[in-house]
């Protein structure tokens, strides 16, 4: 089945809506895209000290993010060696050891077999060593964020990240030592509708003025200045959608909004403002007038392919997904924040998160419902079969983030991925 | 602000819990305004961090009087989409205590029921958590936070009604 029609010299560039449906295109999807690209697991600060662990389900395994007893972060395939029960059952916590309840086999936080009720009655050949929990094929981070692979033959990450590097350190430049943090509290949400809807949705900034009317009135009756867009153009700053190679891709919009990282909006309040300038003198005098103008100023919600958004705008989020069914996914949210901020400004970026993002902010949900009104629509993907993404494909030279080079990328490397 | 009542008993908090219920559920959402004081909070935790700060831990809702109001006027307008048509609601509230008098802090069970045309029903169940004043003879709300019991929301997808 053809799933992506690119004729960029015809101007064409449309998408099979089967792939939001059917279940065939889904298991393949899991098989050619998943199992094979590097996916976000989790952020080093989640797992602090020796011990400390988190559990995952990520493409449909069971995953343990822990840190070892040499204080590494480690990630292991959550599975029982002895008959495949999920060894650790909790979502968070500290642990020396990791138990199966099932038969008592116990391994240790290096993922080591470290006990097993009643060794005797196995036969001469059993090796313990052999038995320790197994890790995914390939695991590696970059800047905090850890990944895996299933695929052993993967490029390394930092060669799959490429281009997208340069955005993820703009976000990481907010700190002042680099480091940033996942902040307490998780927001754990279904949405039901397939994947890679979110994936469009989370970076296509054509559906703001319409889908987040009321976030924009809110705004605008908070007392932030929300200039009227420019002659043919859909949003007031100026923005561009990037296509990052792999797969991956971003906005890069001059901000209109308020940022926890030196962009001051009344929202924030009288006594943040202080605060704000402070952060910015220090980001301008460490990385430069230029630089610390990029950080600060300017918004971007970066896909890494397949399933992992940054989303840096009026807070950071890590966003990741995973799919459960052709029209359901599973979202995790987090927020981050550099490790040296003070409370004020922790507080400010954990308010402004809200609002504009999560189950209950002012514009998520109404995202949630758009894409869950996409999937109920492409229920008809037999007789409306194609969805046109041509946004600024007959222009030469910049793509706007209200264009769709960025979404054309997307679908491309899936539809490659898929393909071979 | 308004004064506590040693006097306070739990009929009385009940009939007040059941008569902001009744203006929830009926989207009578400027008679609900009217319960709350100028300083007034509604919170609802994440799922995995259920006694926490919203200065330390990222929640789902913190809202200060201003965003109450400000999310009121949001899900008045037919453009807030996720409550456009609106959810119909129906909460059951149980469990009433009073676990302290000065202030008056009330705790009780909820089960706000969802219904959105051609979807399943969903339920919300937790602990609402209450600080009521009394202004002249009325009792109103000073703090208000909704503590889910679910894991994590997953189904329940979204808290964009008032919880």
């Amino acid at each position: 089945m053809q799933l992506i029609v690119s004729e960029p010299k015809a101007h064409r560039f449309e998408v099979n809506r089967a792939a939001l449906v059917d279940p065939e295109i889904f298991a393949r999807e899991r098989e050619k895209v998943f199992e094979r690209c590097w996916l976000y697991v989790g952020h080093e600060s989640e797992v602090r000290e020796p011990g400390d662990f988190r559990t995952r389900i990520i493409c449909g395994r069971p995953i343990l993010f822990c840190r070892d007893s040499q204080n590494e972060p480690r990630v292991f395939l959550n599975t029982c060696r002895h008959r495949g029960a999920v060894v650790c059952r909790e979502a968070e916590g500290n642990a020396k050891r990791f138990t199966c309840f099932y038969h008592g086999w116990t391994y240790d936080r290096d993922g080591k077999l470290y006990a097993i009720p009643g060794q005797d009655a196995y036969p001469p050949n059993f090796d313990r060593a052999q038995y320790g929990l197994q890790a995914p094929p390939r695991v590696d981070s970059y800047r905090g964020l850890v990944f895996l692979n299933f695929d052993r033959a993967a490029v390394p990450l930092a060669d799959y990240l490429g281009k997208a590097r340069e955005y993820i350190d703009l976000v990481l430049d907010q700190s002042p030592s680099g480091r940033m943090e996942v902040i307490h509290g998780t927001q754990d949400y279904d949405i039901k509708a397939n994947w890679k809807l979110l994936v469009e949705n989370s970076f296509d900034d054509y559906h703001l003025i319409t889908t987040h009317a009321t976030w924009l009135d809110y705004l605008k009756n908070s007392g932030v200045q929300v200039k009227k867009p420019e002659k043919g153009h859909v949003l007031p700053s100026h923005g561009l959608g990037k296509d990052l190679a792999n797969g991956h891709g971003t906005t890069d919009n001059v901000n209109f909004r308020g940022r926890p990282v030196a962009a001051w909006i009344p929202i924030y309040g009288d006594e943040a403002k202080p605060e704000l300038d402070r952060i910015r003198q220090e980001i301008t005098a460490r990385l430069g007038a230029e630089r610390a103008k990029r950080v600060c100023d300017t918004n971007r919600n970066l896909l890494i392919f397949p399933n992992l958004v940054l989303l840096d705008g009026s807070s950071v989020s890590i966003r990741s997904f995973q799919p459960i069914a052709p029209d359901r996914m599973r979202v995790r949210a987090w927020a981050l924040g550099p490790v040296e901020e003070t409370p004020l400004a922790r507080q400010v970026r954990l308010d402004s998160f809200l609002t504009f993002y999560g189950p209950g902010g002012f514009a998520t949900p109404d995202d949630i419902e758009a894409l869950e009104s996409v999937q109920q629509g492409v229920g008809s993907y037999k007789e409306v079969q194609w969805s046109p993404i041509t946004r600024g494909i007959a222009k030469e030279g910049e793509q706007l983030n209200t264009d769709e080079a960025h979404l054309r990328a997307f679908w491309t490397q899936w539809d490659k991925l898929m393909r071979q | 602000m308004g004064q506590t009542d040693a006097a306070v008993t739990r009929s009385e908090v009940e009939d007040f819990l059941y008569h902001e219920a009744a203006l929830l559920d009926s989207w009578k959402l400027d008679e609900w305004l009217a319960l709350l004081t100028e300083d007034a909070t509604y919170r609802v935790p994440s799922n995995d961090r259920p006694e926490s700060d919203p200065k330390s831990a990222l929640f789902m809702i913190a809202d200060d009087i201003r965003r109450i109001r400000a999310r009121v006027t949001r899900l008045k307008d037919p453009h807030a989409h996720a409550e456009f048509p609106r959810s119909r609601t129906r909460r059951m509230i149980s469990n009433v205590r009073i676990v302290e008098k000065n202030p008056l802090r009330v705790e009780a069970n909820f089960i706000v029921h969802r219904f959105r045309s051609n979807d399943d029903v969903r339920r919300y169940v937790g602990l609402y958590r209450y600080t009521l004043v009394r202004e002249g003879s009325a009792l109103k709300i000073r703090s208000r936070e909704a503590i889910l019991d679910a894991m994590e929301l997953a189904s329940l997808g979204t808290v964009s009604f008032i919880l």
